[in-house]
């Protein structure tokens, strides 16, 4: 009964949010359409096919929510773009004024260089305004090379499936967080209550306890947990190839290595006297080997988190790399029999994924306490 | 040429990383059968080993594919 | 190359506004999830295994009582069983002690009307014994008469008759 009605509400929380994007979709679709005709006759001629700019197309991150290509027509869900410039300082704007090469405000996607798929800024055109002056610095612009990237805080594909993930997690520990008030200690869990719980154990019991010590594990409880979470939610949003999913978070360098700092961070201002001591004065060493000794040390305070940073990102793309690779197949070989082995392969692919994005989840926390219980840990020397 | 060298250092170093972390899981393995009283210790310490060396092997890809 | 230029541009090169988007994410996630979730659902767990714990440990001290409980009134069965035992003896004792001593009793009485009956018997033996001496004398002074009478118109029949009885009577 209660399962059920989550299921009604998580269908109507999706069916609305696509209809919230719906709208904007047909948008575009209308809007882009009359004054590219050349580019996207220019994409239609452009059969040939490149398995790797796909996938590194899919992978990577992206200012629009790209669906599917009708005729050779892009259609894609704008997401809102916000850049800051030195020379007009703070714009927002939606993604669907980029789209096809169009320029907004001097603003537009670069083809190629240095910033290719980036938003760039054409510094010698300031005043344009969208439209025919737009179609006229376009052409300026490939012939002077002077483009600056500003700074750029846009919505893209990945932080807005961050932010969902975001109000998913929310969503769920809230309700289960008021659950335990509304029912009481006493009494069993219950629903997602259930289904929660022994993953929270699990977390405590397994991860944080034994590798952090009885007395001080529950300092860092909220810290793993939410990482863990993040992650594991991240991971398997990932794996889900349709609309409001699919975008592949966890396997971006950048959100890899924000999770990674912010272990270093802890780790490091929780470290006590002993874990200092470690680091300058390796107990045992003689006093000219700290010369050597020292910044050794200091590189394994960096590599540590660095290893958990390349780690999870790598892990998570070459997933999303195989499965993709396994997909392209067929458009590689040009044939619908290789289809089968492609989705049979897909498929298995697929279901390893499901593992390996708990296992990652798992692995960060468990590195993470273990960082963290390194550097807590009382000395026993 | 380059890239061709840089894909093999990188197969290198997963054919490394794959010896490591197999001989990891086997000697996990024959530890568990022996003693599976201590299973669940086994098993924590063979996935932080084997995360240390897939942590090294990766280095290793993306530096040679850099 | 192709790989090289994509990898160096964005997939190994973080974009400042993901890094920015990722920590605001993350930060308010943290506080969110820890004071509306993790904190109330590990607050409940630990005050549940604290209630479970509490709960078992009331169990075991309950079967200790009871265990306790059944030794003790085993030892009380026990003890009255013994109590009973020695009731049962005693009253045993008692009535041999009644048995006997009726028994005593009756003996002392029995020997008392016996004697009783023995005194009577001789008393009337007695009675009955002077009774028939009685008669027999005064039969045999009858007799004596009879004889006498006939005899004694004689005298020298009278002469030898007192002789004789002279000599006959011994004085007792």
């Amino acid at each position: 009964m209660e399962i059920k009605k989550r299921f009604w509400q998580i269908l109507i929380g999706v069916i609305g949010l696509s209809l919230f994007f719906i709208i904007p979709i047909s948008l575009i679709e209308t809007g882009g359409e009359k004054p590219h005709n050349e580019e996207t006759n220019h994409n239609k001629t452009d059969k040939k096919f490149n398995a790797t700019a796909l996938i590194f197309d899919h992978i990577g991150d992206a200012y629009s929510w790209h669906l599917f290509t009708k005729n050779g027509k892009h259609v894609a869900v704008p997401l809102p773009i916000i850049v800051y410039s030195n020379s007009t300082g703070l714009n927002v704007f939606l993604s669907s004024k980029l789209e096809h090469g169009h320029h907004y405000n001097g603003f537009y996607i670069a083809q190629e260089g240095e910033y290719e798929g980036k938003i760039v800024e054409s510094s010698g055109n300031v005043h344009n305004n969208h439209g025919i002056t737009a179609e006229i610095t376009e052409q300026e612009s490939h012939s002077e090379t002077a483009v600056t990237r500003p700074i750029d805080f846009s919505i893209t594909k990945n932080v807005f499936e961050m932010f969902l993930s975001a109000f998913l997690l929310l969503w769920i520990f809230i309700s289960v967080g008021r659950s335990y008030k509304k029912r009481g200690v006493t009494s069993a869990p219950k629903g997602l209550q259930g289904f929660i719980e022994p993953i929270i154990l699990f977390v405590r019991d397994d991860i944080a306890r034994p590798n952090i010590g009885e007395h001080k594990y529950q300092k860092f409880m909220p810290y793993l947990l939410t990482v863990f979470f993040f992650i594991w939610v991240n991971n398997l949003m990932g794996l889900i190839p349709f609309f409001p999913f699919g975008s592949n978070v966890t396997g971006n360098i950048a959100v890899t290595l924000v999770l990674a700092a912010f272990t270093m961070l802890i780790t490091n201002f929780s470290g006590n006297k002993n874990y200092w001591k470690h680091i300058f004065a390796t107990p045992g060493v003689p006093v000219p080997l700290r010369i050597i000794m020292i910044p050794v040390e200091l590189i394994g305070v960096i590599s540590k988190p660095f290893a958990l940073m390349i780690r999870l990102f790598a892990n998570i793309t070459a997933g999303h790399i195989i499965i993709l690779s396994l997909v392209s197949m067929i458009f590689i070989f040009k044939s619908i029999y290789i289809a089968p082995v492609s989705i049979a392969m897909g498929l298995f692919m697929s279901m390893l994924e499901l593992l390996v994005a708990a296992l990652q989840a798992y692995v960060f926390t468990l590195l993470s306490a273990l960082f963290i219980g390194l550097a807590v840990e009382e000395g026993h020397h | 040429m380059t890239g061709t060298l840089a894909a093999i250092g990188a197969g290198l170093a997963v054919i490394g990383a794959g010896i490591g972390i197999g001989r990891i899981g086997g000697q996990a393995m024959d530890a568990m059968a022996r003693q599976p009283e201590a299973a669940s210790k086994i098993q924590t310490a063979m996935i932080i080993a084997a995360a240390l060396i897939e942590g090294v092997a990766l280095f290793a890809v993306v530096v040679a594919l850099m | 190359m192709y790989l090289n230029i994509i990898l160096a541009n964005s997939l190994i090169s973080p974009e400042i506004g993901l890094l920015f988007w990722t920590t605001l994410t993350f930060l308010i996630l943290l506080i969110l999830l820890r004071k509306f979730a993790w904190k109330p659902i590990l607050n409940a767990v630990k005050s549940r295994e604290e209630n479970i714990d509490n709960a078992l440990n009331a169990a075991k001290k309950a079967q200790e009582d009871n265990a306790k409980l059944q030794e003790s009134n085993k030892e009380v069965l026990k003890e009255a069983r013994a109590e009973r035992d020695n009731m049962i003896k005693e009253a045993k004792e008692l009535k041999n002690q009644m048995v006997n001593e009726a028994k005593k009793v009756a003996e002392v009485e029995t020997d008392k009307i016996r004697k009783a009956a023995i005194t009577d018997i001789q008393n009337e033996k007695n009675a009955v014994m002077d009774d028939l001496k009685k008669q027999v004398a005064n039969l045999a002074v009858d007799i004596a008469e009879k004889i006498m009478k006939e005899n004694l118109s004689k005298d020298e029949n009278q002469k030898k008759l007192i002789s004789g009885l002279v000599d006959d009577i011994k004085i007792k």
